[in-house]
């Protein structure tokens, strides 16, 4: 069983949905970023999704291309954000991490290098945006050949015909976009989005969380009554941008304010624990 | 049937978008059903006589096809002065005169027809001269459709003209404050905006880039000036020319007139990307010569880039050229070594710019300026019988506030 099932299985024991909390890997600076991920498991979170910062993030809004922007500007790279899964592996055990982004500095990286340092960084899986299954041959498969979960967004378009190719080689678990947009856009219709978590279920056993949309306690509940997990980055990283001083350099509640709320969502997900676990 | 040699160049894409090992479909789930969608509405139009028929209509009477091939007398006298007996002559690939003043409404004529043949009613792009987006307001007027156009912050102030015709044409025109906020940052925003109203929505790409079907369809749209040039040169010369040369920003006007020549293995073919303020400055745009495989906008190309994977903010006098990509074809056939690829500064295009103008009564565009500098360049080396095309991809009236400018009055 890898981390990222154990997680689950473990949630599930609880009765509740996973909390999957996204932050971007060097913002507002190395410090302070190394600070927030070691601070995600203690404030809730149950697993920790990494951006790894891109100049042309494709498929994000505001808040997230401008966390990408104050990332790469405090000189943010691949190898910097590899080292920084390190750091946070030596004193978290259990967590799982995955790294997000697009395929370009995966590429550019060299994906049997990356692979390798991934692997050997702790890191359990990995969610490329601009990765369909039709370039599988790209990263998914030496992926998956490497030990490291492969995550796939299923999205509104993805219809019955097109699920199994999606759910084909995805590993750990389905990440399910619950809008037709970029991230940090409109608010999901919640019961819109609890029927495609089941049409979905019905194609897989693999936990289906559910992301995009995604800002409050109150969200984070209504999600979890009926997905596997949550997941939150844009009101994180819009918390960090919120916390800056003048000059965007973090201040000392920067922490807190991601703190704050890491745990206001995580006590939404377990105020919706399911009726069925008892 | 035309049988196409076993080693032929023209045979890309393969059934998954790739010229050799470049072009793809590099896009997030949510646009992927809608990208297979494109590619099976234009693989039945491409074999149904009626939307050809329907094209070639629109061609002749609101376009206004076929472009004439004009030998350019004066610039050929020009750069054979102290040549020693030699220098090309020269015929320009008159472009600029279609309707909308660039070869970009051939393309947005073909994807407008296959935009209304999936039922799609809005329609957005990216631009970066704003020729593309021009062309695409013209056709989503004449035919009742809603159009958005993303355009760099920094190209609606240096491309103004074209602002307004968008708007006029009853265009939203967008400027992007996104990155460099010229014309990759404006196809980042497109592609949000496709990826939120995607089913009613079709995306009109402007070149020759982007995921598979886009590359090789646009291609096969701009393809008529390659066609019309081989038959027109014929008809003139009773032979193929030696040599072809355009500009290249994402590649489409460069793929239409090269296309149907690749495998006339004796035409030299050069593609001229912008120098900017020269390779050795870093601010450039010359992707070949100065960048390297990547991916980027739903496709592997030759990227400028830094050593992290890092898109790199290109430069150009010309907001069509500022682009730090190319299309996936070319990035073959520059590997291949079927097309040579070079580059021209903004100082050599700010010349050639003014020399075509003066000597034959057409203001190029600032795009194909890059092309005619290189011709300036190539012209005198070849001999006299050596016939040159040069692609006159679009007229220079957009660009007379910027030149002007830069020139300070002085002409
Ligand atoms: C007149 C003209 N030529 C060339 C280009 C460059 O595009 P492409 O390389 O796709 O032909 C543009 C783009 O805006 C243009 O307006």
């Amino acid at each position: 069983m890898s981390r990222i099932d154990r997680r689950f299985a473990a949630c599930r024991a609880e009765g509740r949905a996973a909390l999957v909390t996204f932050v971007t890997a060097g913002d507002p600076d190395a410090d302070t970023s190394l600070a927030i991920l070691k601070a995600l498991p203690r404030a809730g979170a149950d697993l920790i999704e990494i951006g790894m910062p891109f100049t042309d993030p494709m498929a994000d809004g505001p808040a997230i291309q401008l966390s990408s922007q104050r990332a790469l500007k405090g000189g943010q790279t691949l190898k910097k954000t590899l080292d920084m899964v390190r750091a946070l592996r030596a004193g978290e055990a259990d967590t799982p991490v995955i790294l997000m982004g697009y395929y370009n500095p995966i590429y550019i990286y060299g994906v049997e290098r990356f692979l390798k340092d991934a692997r050997e960084a702790g890191v359990d899986g990995l969610i490329v945006v601009d990765l369909p299954p039709e370039e599988d041959d790209e990263l998914c498969v030496p992926a998956l050949k490497a030990g490291l979960s492969f995550i796939r967004l299923a999205t509104p378009t993805t219809d019955d015909a097109r699920l199994p190719a999606v759910l084909a080689n995805t590993s750990g678990f389905v990440y399910y976009v619950s809008i037709t947009g970029i991230t940090g856009s409109a608010t999901p219709d919640f019961g819109a989005v609890a029927q495609s978590v089941a049409r979905i279920k019905a194609h897989t056993n693999l936990p289906v969380v559910v992301g995009f949309g995604v800002k409050t306690g109150e969200h984070a509940a209504a999600i979890a009554r009926g997905a596997d997990g949550v997941v939150v980055g844009s009101a994180l990283v819009e918390a960090v941008r919120a916390s800056l001083d003048g000059e965007g350099r973090a201040t000392a509640g920067t922490l807190a304010a991601v703190e704050a709320l890491v745990g206001e969502l995580a006590a939404g997900v377990r105020s919706a624990a399911k009726a069925t676990a008892a | 049937m035309t049988v196409q040699p076993l080693n032929s160049y023209r045979s890309g894409p393969d059934e998954r978008g790739h010229f050799g090992m470049f072009g793809g479909r590099f896009v997030a789930e949510t646009l992927m059903p809608v990208i297979l969608e494109v590619e099976k509405a234009y693989a039945a139009a491409k074999d149904d006589p009626a939307f050809q028929a329907e094209m070639d209509g629109y061609l002749a009477h609101y376009v206004g096809r076929p472009s004439p091939l004009y030998y350019a007398e004066r610039l050929t006298e020009r750069l054979r002065e102290g040549a020693g007996g030699k220098g090309a002559k020269i015929y320009l690939k008159r472009e600029e005169l279609n309707h909308t003043g660039s070869h970009k409404v051939n393309n947005v004529l073909g994807q407008i027809l296959l935009a209304r043949r999936m039922g799609k009613k809005r329609i957005i792009a990216e631009t970066g001269a704003g020729q593309h987006g021009v062309a695409t307001a013209t056709l989503c007027a004449r035919f009742g459709l809603e159009c958005v156009i993303y355009m760099g912050a920094v190209d609606v102030e240096r491309q103004k003209p074209n602002v307004f015709r968008m708007q006029m044409l009853g265009a939203t025109v967008v400027p992007v404050q996104s990155g460099s906020r010229t014309l990759k940052d404006a196809m980042n925003e497109a592609l949000r905006d496709w990826v939120t109203n995607v089913a009613t929505t079709y995306y009109c790409i402007g070149t020759v880039a982007g995921p598979h079907p886009y590359p090789g369809m646009v291609r096969d749209f701009q393809a008529v000036i390659g066609k019309e040039t081989r038959e027109q040169i014929l008809a003139a010369e009773g032979r193929l020319p030696d040599s072809l040369v355009a500009c290249i920003g994402g590649g489409s006007n460069a793929m239409g007139l090269f296309y149907p020549f690749l495998d006339d293995k004796d035409v030299e073919i050069y593609g001229v990307e912008a120098a900017g303020h020269g390779l050795a400055s870093g601010q450039h745009a010359a992707s070949l010569t100065g960048g390297r495989p990547g991916v980027l906008h739903g496709n592997r190309t030759y990227l400028l880039m830094d050593d992290d994977g890092q898109i790199a903010e290109a430069h150009s006098i010309s907001a069509g050229l500022d682009y730090p990509g190319i299309g996936p074809e070319h990035a073959f056939l520059h590997e291949t070594g079927r097309v040579t690829y070079i580059s021209a500064t903004d100082k050599e295009a700010l010349e050639a710019f003014m020399l075509l103008s003066k000597l034959e009564g057409i203001i190029p565009a600032l795009e194909p300026a890059h092309a005619l500098a290189k011709v300036v360049e190539l012209a005198p080396q070849k001999p006299q019988d050596h016939i040159m095309v040069v692609n006159l991809s679009g007229r220079g009236d957009k660009d007379v506030p910027q030149v002007a400018d830069i020139l300070g009055g002085q002409f």
